[in-house]
């Protein structure tokens, strides 16, 4: 019982601070609640017994990822969102849009069904440590979509160099 | 612990050109010449496509699997990768981007299609997809000082991340539903637990519906294409317009057509109402484009639409005719393309209607070859894209959907207006001023290749739809 209170604490105050996050007017607020929605995701995993993820979500995403959030928005300069009319009259259509969807998913969701879990339970993972078990998976199960992951990076470097650093020929 | 290397032999083709992309990312450091890194690439893309001969089979656990449906769309990338560079070679120097990393990048997307045509798992494919997109986010931006260049990869890139968290959604709630990601499992489970009908499972075909329509750039999913289509570079735009598209048919084909066979009625029934919308938004809105770069992105959309309702019949005969289809319609798009390109020459863009005008009378060649390209794209015997319409709409037809080719024929009327204005322009109206051709022996050569395909598969098709046929078994 107490498990579900949490979770319906940490759900509700994702979603809060996610439209925080998209709300702001102020970029650095922006990236602040980004920090404390970070954190919630972290205490999810948690509940979920994952306390490398949560780790791994605070190092890299917390630690790693809002510092790059904040060095932008230290180098643009920005006080105030530009707010452009052409991309924000759509409001109450998307609104409506997105009211339906939430109808549709909470009412479909009632059918959910879970499946039978499967072969990590809670207590082999705790047997074989977590490190263990998801280095394990990622270098023998998971190779595949491991390597192509590494491929995305790798095309991402490249693009962030061939868009950004090329001194333009005028 | 033991874990015995994987059989790498089904994956051979990914691999080398992983390889070679690397190879030709490096090449760029050493060669001065770019041209030079542009005929290795399509050197080099052309002996990997041999090692496609050779490789069946699954592995990696059954996360990838080589067979003869993958290997059909290989095809189709690798033609849609050599043709894309021949027509670039020119180009990106006129355009002044002529950068080696643009040859390595349109390898990269190809390899994320191929790993996306390949997948059986549902992780293997996102994970290609992201490959293919962001290659191509890059791709579309790739003339730096062009605001719409720039716009149109900005553009892309945002919309092509909503559509993934849509995939993400869909494929956490079928994970969620069943316990695995594997897409025959997936089949299985569905089919054992009676989850037919459970609106949970409807809702996640609903999600990937969405993501996969992003991707092929079906109503009402398409908003993107009009703006990435003309914002971005030509060669590009070809590019796209069939890569991406096919991938994206490849992954709803096989989700669709394995992992959820046991509800086919029901993702029947959200593609129709989707494929009529594409169809009409498509062909109905390219009417009042004057760009023709513009006009050829609503044109793509309109395809789509098409190529839908080989899905839409969730058999083989379907199946085999929308894969003929998108082969098809590689050739006379690019072909396309490839005479636009040509009117794109230092200081004058060649990409509004009224440049067409009187093209027959200062460029009669580039003008008959756009007037066969046109007629392909109408779908006017005796060229490829008819036999392409004839056997999605006799596949619709067997399976029952008489009304919905009756819609497809109507709109594919329609569609003739805006392709043969193209070719009144060209042939009924006075050249207003002389536009200079951006030749090259490249671009000649990917037209002529483009053409003789038009022209050979519209006389003797039989052999592509055997190929393709061939190409399902086992599927």
């Amino acid at each position: 019982m107490v498990s579900i209170g949490f979770f319906i604490y940490f759900a509700f105050a994702i979603v809060v601070l996610s439209l925080l996050v998209v709300t702001r007017k102020n970029p650095v607020h922006s990236v602040l609640w980004m920090l404390l929605l970070f954190f919630h995701i972290a205490g999810l995993y948690l509940f979920l017994n994952a306390e490398f993820m949560a780790a791994i979500q605070v190092i890299v995403y917390a630690g790693g990822i809002l510092v790059l959030f904040l060095f932008v928005v230290l180098l643009m300069n920005l006080r105030e969102e530009l707010s452009i009319g052409k991309y924000t009259t759509f409001g109450p259509t998307g609104f409506t849009f997105a009211l339906g969807l939430f109808v549709a998913v909470s009412m479909s969701l009632s059918s959910f069904i879970a499946a039978p879990p499967g072969k990590y339970s809670i207590d082999l993972i705790k047997q074989e440590t977590h490190i263990k078990a998801l280095g394990k998976l990622l270098y023998t199960e998971f190779i595949y979509p491991f390597e192509v992951a590494s491929l995305i990076l790798l095309v991402a470097m490249i693009g962030a160099i061939v868009l950004a650093k090329r001194r333009l020929k005028s | 612990m033991n874990f015995p290397l994987p059989d790498l032999n089904p994956v051979m083709p990914e691999i080398l050109m992983t390889a070679f992309a690397l190879i030709v990312l490096l090449l760029d450091l050493l060669i001065k010449k770019k041209e030079a890194v542009a005929v290795i690439s399509i050197a080099g893309t052309a002996i990997i496509s041999l090692s496609l001969l050779k490789t069946t089979g699954s592995t990696f656990g059954g996360m990838y699997i080589a067979d003869g449906y993958s290997t059909f769309f290989k095809i189709i990338f690798f033609i849609n990768v050599i043709l894309t560079i021949l027509i670039s070679i020119k180009y990106i120097a006129v355009e002044r981007v002529n950068y080696g990393e643009y040859y390595s990048l349109i390898l990269f997307s190809t390899i994320g299609m191929m790993i996306m045509a390949s997948a059986s798992d549902l992780i293997t494919l996102y994970l290609g997809l992201e490959l293919m997109a962001l290659s191509t986010y890059v791709l579309a931006g790739f003339i730096r000082h062009n605001l719409k260049s720039t716009e149109s990869a900005l553009k892309y890139f945002l919309l092509g991340a909503f559509s993934s968290g849509f995939l993400l959604y869909g494929i956490s709630i079928v994970y969620g539903l069943t316990g695995t990601t594997d897409l025959r499992l997936i089949a299985t489970f569905i089919t054992e637990r009676g989850l037919s009908g459970n609106l949970s499972l409807l809702l996640a075909i609903g999600m990937l519906t969405v993501a996969f329509g992003f991707k092929i750039a079906a109503a009402p999913f398409h908003m993107w294409a009009p703006d990435v289509y003309e914002g971005a570079p030509t060669s590009i735009t070809a590019f796209m317009s069939v890569g991406p598209k096919a991938a994206g048919f490849a992954v709803i084909g096989r989700v669709f057509m394995i992992a959820f066979a046991a509800v086919k009625a029901d993702w029947a029934t959200i593609l129709i109402p989707i494929s009529i919308l594409t169809m009409a938004v498509g062909n109905i809105v390219a009417l009042s484009q004057t760009n023709i770069k513009r006009m050829l992105a609503y044109s793509s959309i309109a395809h789509a639409g098409y190529a839908l309702l080989g899905i839409i019949t969730a058999n083989s005969e379907g199946i085999s005719s929308m894969m003929n289809y998108l082969f098809i319609y590689a050739f006379m798009n690019i072909g396309a393309f490839a005479v636009i390109i040509m009117l794109r020459s230092e200081g004058i863009k060649g990409e509004d209607l009224s440049d067409y005008e009187g093209l027959s009378k200062t460029h009669p060649l580039a003008a008959a070859l756009m007037l066969i390209f046109m007629f392909s794209l109408t779908g006017i015997p005796p060229t490829a894209g008819f036999i392409g319409k004839l056997y999605v709409f006799m596949a619709a037809i067997n399976a029952g959907y008489t009304w919905l080719v009756i819609v497809a024929v109507i709109f594919s009327a329609i569609s003739a207006y805006f392709y043969l204005r193209v070719v009144m322009y060209m042939y009924m109206r006075d050249p207003k001023t002389e536009l200079p051709l951006t030749t090259s022996f490249t671009n000649g050569l990917a037209l002529a290749v483009t053409t003789a395909a038009v022209l050979i598969i519209g006389v003797f098709p039989t052999m592509l739809v055997e190929f393709a046929r061939a190409a399902l078994k086992g599927f």
